[in-house]
């Protein structure tokens, strides 16, 4: 249980890195790049973590409870967030790549010359 | 490169990756062992210090404002983007919204999805605007009610038709609305500045009451803000795309 | 500080870790499904999924903001900007 998050964290950026590079669909390519980002919000979650602890909110328990890290989980907030409006921009550039090439196939429009 | 030799090649350097990755994570201290000082000494003094009782929240505009100064304008950057990247191609033309509806052949939506969305709307509104606006209490914040600000207009949308969305969030309002939220936030850093302050610094007046809805100074303005830009941003994405599949077409010849 | 703590709202340690480990297992799994379905609507679904099981990771890592983030943005926002994407290259393609 000490690392076992650890490991789920290696598991899943390692699969999301094989469905980045072993795919074909442009669509599909950006599905495992959030798979990828949300490894990133498991490892800071599991950084921060204190066995026992509760969250941080102090509105109705004393203010000497012992909580967990509220630094980590203030960047992964505000990352889903973005993240997702990244990915949005990502989409509307594969659109727009549909449009003018007609595929959205990563190996093949590679070899494609604007 | 064939596939399987991209596969095979892969595998090879995946695994050696993942075995250093693997390596450096398990040199942390352990799952629940956090033992840095900088949390502890935060949650220690955080209340008493902004009067906040939403730690998180505070340590998102109050300790690391600047941070989040930055991220909210990746999230302004990319609703424009989005705005720019799907503009009209040369050689495609825009259906006005009106005639859309005529030879649209899809199966009307479902009543069970429209009723549901219709009696979603309301209370996500509302939980989305408390959110925005309690930052200091419980877990809410500026980020968290706009999302949900912003899926209480898909609600909508969902309920309807693609005009009443449309009726409900002009793109100008909403760009409107959005340029205020992010310019807000870095307005209220510069007053900060204006009064011989650093910047962002907390200068409202805290209140006495921990989480008391006038207390802890200028994070409640910042949340504020932070959530109608964020919604703004969301409604904007979400119209464009919607636009897109909706109303432009290729110029047929 | 690196002994476990203890507060008035600990469950007993064993109980707290068997949920902890369960949900991890579920994500890893979810992770994987996300990864390895090639249809694109139903990666979409997988992707929902996936969005809310994350979610409960949040919450049970002690992390309610976090949860809420990733409720509304991998249950909606993700979703519809994915459909609409999907929805506007298909009808390109016919």
């Amino acid at each position: 249980m000490q690392y076992f998050p650890f490991v789920v964290v290696a598991w899943i950026l390692g699969v999301g890195l094989y469905g980045i590079v072993t795919s074909r669909h442009l669509v599909h390519l950006i599905m495992c790049l959030i798979v990828v980002q949300s490894s990133t919000y498991v490892l800071l979650l599991g950084v921060g973590y204190v066995t026992g602890a509760v969250a941080p909110y102090f509105y109705d328990i004393g203010v000497h409870t012992p909580a967990v890290d509220p630094v980590v989980q203030a960047l992964a907030l505000t990352d889903v967030v973005v993240e997702a409006a990244v990915t949005a921009l990502l989409l509307a550039f594969a659109v727009q790549a549909h449009k003018r090439f007609g595929t959205l196939d990563p190996q093949e429009l590679v070899s494609l010359k604007g | 490169m064939t596939p399987s030799l991209r596969r095979w090649v892969f595998l090879a350097a995946a695994a050696g990756f993942v075995a250093f990755y693997l390596w450096g994570l398990l040199g942390l201290p352990g799952f629940g062992k956090y033992p840095g000082p900088y949390g502890f000494v935060l949650n220690r003094i955080a209340v008493s210090q902004t009067k906040a009782t939403g730690v998180v929240s505070a340590v998102n505009f109050d300790y690391r404002g600047f941070d989040t100064l930055g991220e909210e304008f990746i999230l302004l950057t990319a609703a424009a983007g989005v705005s720019i990247v799907l503009r009209r191609l040369r050689g495609e033309r825009e259906r006005s919204a009106v005639d859309e509806a005529v030879d649209r052949d899809v199966p009307a939506t479902s009543s069970a999805v429209r009723m549901l969305a219709l009696l979603f709307t309301g209370p996500v509104v509302v939980v989305g605007w408390w959110l925005a606006s309690h930052a200091q209490t419980s877990p809410s914040g500026g980020f968290q009610g706009g999302v949900f600000l912003a899926t209480a207009f898909i609600l909508v949308y969902l309920s309807g038709e693609f005009l009443v969305f449309k009726r409900f969030s002009p793109v100008d309002l909403t760009d409107v609305v959005e340029a205020v939220g992010a310019g807000g936030f870095a307005a209220i850093g510069v007053s900060a500045v204006a009064m011989g302050l650093p910047y962002l610094y907390n200068f409202l007046p805290l209140g006495t009451t921990p989480g008391a809805v006038s207390s802890s100074g200028t994070i409640v303005l910042i949340s504020f803000f932070v959530g109608l830009e964020v919604a703004a941003a969301f409604i904007l994405i979400v119209g464009e795309l919607l636009e897109q599949t909706l109303l432009i077409r290729r110029r047929s010849g | 500080m690196i002994a476990a703590v203890s507060t008035p709202f600990t469950v007993p340690a064993g109980l707290m870790d068997a949920l902890q480990i369960t949900v991890l297992v579920l994500v890893a799994v979810g992770a994987t499904a996300v990864v390895l379905i090639r249809a694109h609507v139903r990666q979409v679904l997988a992707l929902s999924v996936y969005g809310v099981l994350l979610a409960v990771l949040f919450l049970v890592f002690q992390a309610p903001d976090v949860t809420l983030s990733e409720l509304a943005v991998g249950a909606v926002i993700l979703p519809i900007v994915f459909l609409l994407t999907l929805a506007k290259i298909r009808k390109r393609e016919e």
